[in-house]
């Protein structure tokens, strides 16, 4: 470290560093959150008959791209994987102004970005709301059955002990503490959620990537997991039902730029008619506990399912 | 401009005493898991920097251990120890992480310091009799503590950092903020985060500093003061003489 | 590590990605930190300032960093910009001093000599000061590229692709395998880049002793307190 040896000197360091600071925020303008980052790979355009598909970054959603890709690529379309780009003001911008073609998305999930208030809760409700909501320019296909989508477990054991099978039967239990994503904790359908739709008093913990393991070690005793995650039957969670509605439904469903939809839609909505939700958890159960490559995946599942 | 004074809304706002994160608990947190780290990595690297430096032997590993760790990246080396470790020790497994990039700045340091006393000073010790102890504790320690001092305050910085990644396996601490912020497409939260990590980590480096000053013993800065006394008056003879 | 070879494809598409990350980075930032640099050695009157300032810059978490640079300088807070501009800035942070005391450890003896053979400030620099200076510019230079390749994984935090995917999306598949590739791949670039920058210096400065240990290490040991 440099030895500052002089604490007025270092008082003045930090002094030109805020007022550089201050002086250059006063140039810039707009959320930078809005912005659009940059396309990975150094944002060039692709060649005008090349579909460019994107992914999140979420390992079961770069199985459905892959899956889009080579079902896209089988059929003699020139195909760009663009994957992992994380969140969606990254890559929404990106599919507006055409750098970016198809994408797997989630209804419900999507929905709520436009439409932070709506009311749509039910898989048909929620498509048809979408389809209103999604600006000019992007449009979606058909939605697939199957469901990727947030949902309160429980451990078996937890479940039996206090006899648990909707959200609402946890109203009366003390101490609950709550764990998903660090975000969960500012969703309408957490904790504060709990509380006004259920009655439900949680406490929340950030555990990520862990969450299923903290439940599992009884660290949390209610989890957000998502309902295609191959861990609810491999350890034995019990998926609280939701019958006031808390969660949207959330299909699997391409979303598209306008301009390209008519080309891929005959392929792209053969995709969608076969993913089923017990097909989509064998696909992340390939990738989690095989550690298949989405490529090898995606490969294996076209041909199962004769489309490519 | 408003982007900053959003942040600065955000980090003053009431609701920043509520939630799971409360600020100051989570500023509190991220403290404890740096000084708790650096401590452990001190108590570890402090003895063995002490021991290379004053036998003057294993230098080179000494050396080639800092510069490899260097190349470690740190999300890399928690996410893996947290998922070797497992949820019930997790805390523990991230601590292990920030311990062991901690250790190598802090050994060059405690080498560095030793090393770094004039061979002359050393030798005048031992010819007045002391023993190998004596010379250790009395003369090479204290006076190469300004330079562990250093690697003490390169290593908290780097343990800060760290911390501040360590909320990606929710491990809580500042970066929190910033992690939330993303998904939740709230700039302000996350531009406050960042002012706060930045504000804890100036505030430890500015103590580190005034440390580094502290420390070093009064005959040192006695001896200094004389020397530029000496010079400076010799400069002003020879112009004198000149003219 | 059947997952390693399985996956090989990705690792280097994901190696090559972050080598181009890291590349403009240490390149600006060894650029920006010469003419730098030099006015901290050259003006004692900015060495205090700016070495104070550059240090302080460095002392800034990486992912506080990424905030406050895309609230000064406009751009997107999740962008390769804001990674390249942020590992830009710490190797700026971390060579100005190399280059600081490189021309430091220039015998003033011999900087006399040079003006006293009627050599130009510009050309005493350029061709007596600086490759004079260069075992300890490459020092800087090894610490600056280590440290840089090793700091672009955090790019995965604000959607940047590269080595650091394999850190997130092991975490989250839960692949022990994957992880650790991550981890041993990111430390293997930034060793091959360590050699090739002293294959580098030693055909660049030929009259250099090929086995200067002692005076080396002693170096080292300085910067990696330093830095």
């Amino acid at each position: 470290m440099i030895t500052a040896r002089h604490p007025r000197r270092l008082a003045s360091g930090v002094a030109a560093l805020a007022v550089a600071a201050f002086a250059l925020s006063a140039c810039s303008s707009g959320d930078p959150l809005d912005q659009g980052g940059d396309t990975p790979s150094g944002g060039s355009t692709a060649a005008a008959d090349t579909i460019v598909i994107g992914s999140q970054a979420y390992y079961s959603n770069e199985i459905i791209a892959e899956i889009y890709a080579q079902a896209l690529e089988a059929a003699d379309f020139t195909v760009e994987r663009r994957f992992n780009i994380g969140q969606r003001e990254a890559y929404l911008p990106s599919l507006e102004n055409g750098e970016i073609d198809l994408f797997p998305e989630y209804t419900g999930n999507l929905l709520q970005y436009y439409d932070p208030d709506t009311t749509a809760t039910t898989s048909d409700d929620v498509y048809a709301a979408l389809a209103d909501a999604l600006p000019d320019g992007l449009e979606v296909l058909d939605q697939a059955s199957a469901t990727d989508q947030d949902s309160y477990n429980v451990t078996a054991d937890f479940a039996a002990e206090h006899d648990l099978t909707s959200i609402a039967d946890l109203a009366g239990i003390d101490g609950l503490v709550l764990g998903g994503a660090p975000e969960l904790e500012e969703r309408p359908y957490g904790p504060s959620g709990l509380q006004d739709v259920y009655g439900v008093t949680v406490a929340f913990q950030a555990t990520g990537d862990t969450t299923v393991d903290e439940l599992v070690a009884g660290n949390v005793q209610l989890a957000d997991v998502y309902s295609a995650d191959p861990r609810i039957q491999t350890d034995d969670l019990v998926t609280l039902e939701d019958p006031k509605g808390l969660f949207l439904a959330s299909n699997v469903v391409p979303l598209v730029n306008a301009k390209v939809a008519d080309e891929v839609a005959d392929v792209i909505n053969a995709v969608s008619a076969a993913l089923t939700p017990e097909g989509l958890v064998a696909l992340n159960v390939e990738s989690t506990q095989d550690q298949r490559s989405s490529a090898d995946i995606a490969q294996d599942w076209l041909a199962q399912n004769d489309l490519a | 401009m408003s982007l900053f004074a959003d942040a600065f809304a955000w980090i003053f706002s009431a609701d920043r005493l509520t939630g799971s994160q409360p600020l100051p608990f989570t500023v509190g947190q991220h403290l404890y898991f740096t000084f708790v780290s650096v401590l452990v990595a001190a108590v570890i690297a402090i003895p063995v920097g002490w021991l290379i430096g004053h036998t003057g032997r294993g230098r080179e590993v000494a050396v080639v251990l800092s510069g490899a760790a260097r190349a470690v990246p740190s999300l890399g080396l928690v996410v893996l120890l947290v998922l070797l470790v497992g949820v019930v020790h997790k805390t523990a497994a991230a601590v292990v992480a920030f311990v062991l990039l901690a250790i190598p700045s802090i050994l060059a340091g405690a080498y560095a310091g030793v090393r770094a006393v004039d061979r002359a000073v050393v030798d005048a010790a031992r010819a007045v009799g002391m023993t190998p102890w004596q010379v250790f504790w009395t003369v090479e320690a204290p006076l190469g503590l300004p330079l562990l001092i250093g690697g003490l305050r390169s290593a908290t910085l780097q343990v800060v950092a760290t911390v501040t990644i360590g909320a990606y396996v929710g491990l809580g601490g500042l970066g929190f903020y910033i992690l939330q912020g993303v998904p939740l497409r709230r700039f302000d939260q996350i531009l406050g985060g960042s002012i706060v990590v930045v504000a804890v980590a100036l505030v430890l480096d500015g103590v580190f500093a005034l440390l580094q000053r502290v420390v070093v013993p009064h005959g040192v800065t006695a001896g200094r003061a004389a020397l530029q006394d000496d010079s400076a008056s010799r400069r002003r003879s020879t112009a004198g003489s000149a003219a | 590590m059947t997952w390693v070879l399985d996956n090989l494809g990705l690792i280097t598409d994901l190696t090559v990605e972050h080598l181009r990350q890291s590349a403009l980075p240490i390149v600006l930032g060894f650029l920006v930190s010469i003419p730098v640099g030099w006015a901290a050695f050259r003006y004692t009157a900015v060495r205090g300032p700016v070495l104070a300032l550059v240090g302080l810059l460095y002392t800034i978490p990486s992912l506080g960093l990424f905030g406050l640079l895309a609230a000064a300088l406009g751009i997107s807070f999740l962008s390769e910009t804001n990674l390249v501009v942020a590992l830009t800035i710490y190797a700026v942070a971390i060579m100005t001093r190399s280059v600081a005391d490189a021309l430091d450890s220039v015998d003033r003896t011999v900087r006399d000599a040079a003006t006293a053979m009627g050599y130009s400030p510009w050309r005493r620099f350029w061709t007596v000061e600086l490759p004079l200076a260069g075992p300890v510019l490459l020092a800087g230079l090894r610490v600056t590229a280590v440290s840089t390749i090793a700091l672009a994984t955090v790019g995965i935090l604000i959607g940047v692709e590269n080595l650091g995917y394999l850190f997130t999306n092991g975490s989250q598949r839960r692949i022990v395998a994957e992880v650790l590739a991550g981890v041993v791949a990111v430390v293997l670039v930034a060793v091959v880049i360590d050699l090739l920058l002293v294959w580098v210096g030693r055909l660049v400065m030929p009259w250099l002793p090929r086995h200067s240990r002692r005076r080396a290490a002693a170096r080292a040991a300085r910067q990696a307190v330093a830095a």
